[in-house]
């Protein structure tokens, strides 16, 4: 029974996300997950203070549903799916040895920088609320992320999709491969 | 009965998320250092069926449960909000090593400092709305 704990390769993964896009699509909706941050900050009342969060946010409930499922999703195959560890390759496994990040392969995601003990450090603090923040502003600014335009406006052949996409991954290469040997060094 | 559905595209996509490993802060890493196909794998796959469906839809005009159009709008012309944008959604994406949906997937797994991304994504959400009349778009 072992394969059950095994992570799908790409090959089902990348279906299996195209076809969560079409059945939303299907039931008139748009697969876009960032959107529920704005929703979330409208429904804790952020119209007074801005025009932006100024909507009906209960229109949008649908979405906080798909939200709610994913968090159950991540229950469900934490601890009946997988083994929650994440083999990657050799190379990248050294090159995090070099940044002191020794939990490849027997972590989901980095002890060093998410387990409880490591928010004592308020380096990994800053990291993980920046890390956050820039999510945050960056998908609004951008008007969506990884699945807003990665997935579904690139799948509409869109033009502002590709120019934000391209953009991820300009902000991403320069994260990992200029900021990443300051921040950990 | 439709919050139940939403509830159901919600669980798969979390367990989708989780189980292809898109929501670990490794496979990110990975990804921007080309250390293996994998998350391309899922990306490139994704939206390559993506198109065709897309192209489908659009040629014989398919719509969407009660008859609806579907949600396939134009998004709004402009280079400044989405190249800005998208540079500082790359830079969170990579140091975080979560986009939005696997940030929600891995408060289901149970990795509570997850929810200080949250809370900064939260926050940077906020300041977008407070500020975005003076920035360019």
């Amino acid at each position: 029974m072992n394969w059950i704990y095994d992570p799908w390769p790409w090959y089902v993964s990348g279906p299996l996300i195209a076809l969560t896009m079409f059945v939303l699509l299907f039931v008139g909706k748009q697969f876009g997950m960032s959107s529920n941050l704005r929703t979330l900050c409208s429904a804790a009342g952020g119209g007074k203070k801005a025009d932006f969060f100024k909507f009906n946010w209960k229109n949008e409930r649908w979405n906080l549903t798909v939200m709610i499922g994913a968090v159950i999703g991540g229950f469900i195959a934490s601890q009946y799916l997988s083994n929650n560890t994440v083999e990657i390759a050799d190379d990248v496994v050294a090159t995090l040895q070099g940044y002191g990040i020794n939990s490849a392969g027997e972590a989901y995601l980095p002890t060093e920088l998410f387990s409880i003990e490591a928010l004592s450090n308020p380096k990994n603090l800053l990291i993980l609320i920046i890390g956050g923040f820039l999510v945050g502003f960056g998908a609004r600014y951008a008007g969506g992320c990884t699945s807003g335009h990665a997935i579904s406006g690139l799948s509409n052949l869109q033009l502002p999709s590709l120019i934000a996409v391209i953009g991820f991954f300009v902000g991403g290469l320069v994260m990992i491969h200029f900021i990443f040997p300051l921040i950990f060094a | 009965m439709k919050t139940l559905v939403y509830l159901f595209i919600g669980t798969f996509f979390g367990i989708l998320m989780y189980k292809s490993e898109a929501a670990s802060w490794f496979r990110i890493f990975e990804m921007f250092e080309f250390g293996a196909f994998h998350m391309y794998g899922i990306i490139g796959s994704a939206l390559v069926l993506g198109v065709i469906g897309v192209q489908i839809i659009k040629k014989f005009n398919i719509k969407a449960i009660g008859g609806k159009d579907m949600h396939l709008k134009p998004k709004n012309k402009s280079v400044s909000r989405y190249a800005i944008g998208g540079v500082l959604f790359g830079l969170g994406w990579a140091l975080a090593g979560a986009c939005p949906g696997p940030m929600y997937v891995l408060t289901g797994a149970g990795y509570v400092s997850i929810l200080i991304v949250i809370f900064g994504a939260l926050l940077g959400t906020f300041v977008y709305g407070m500020v975005k009349n003076k920035l360019p778009h």
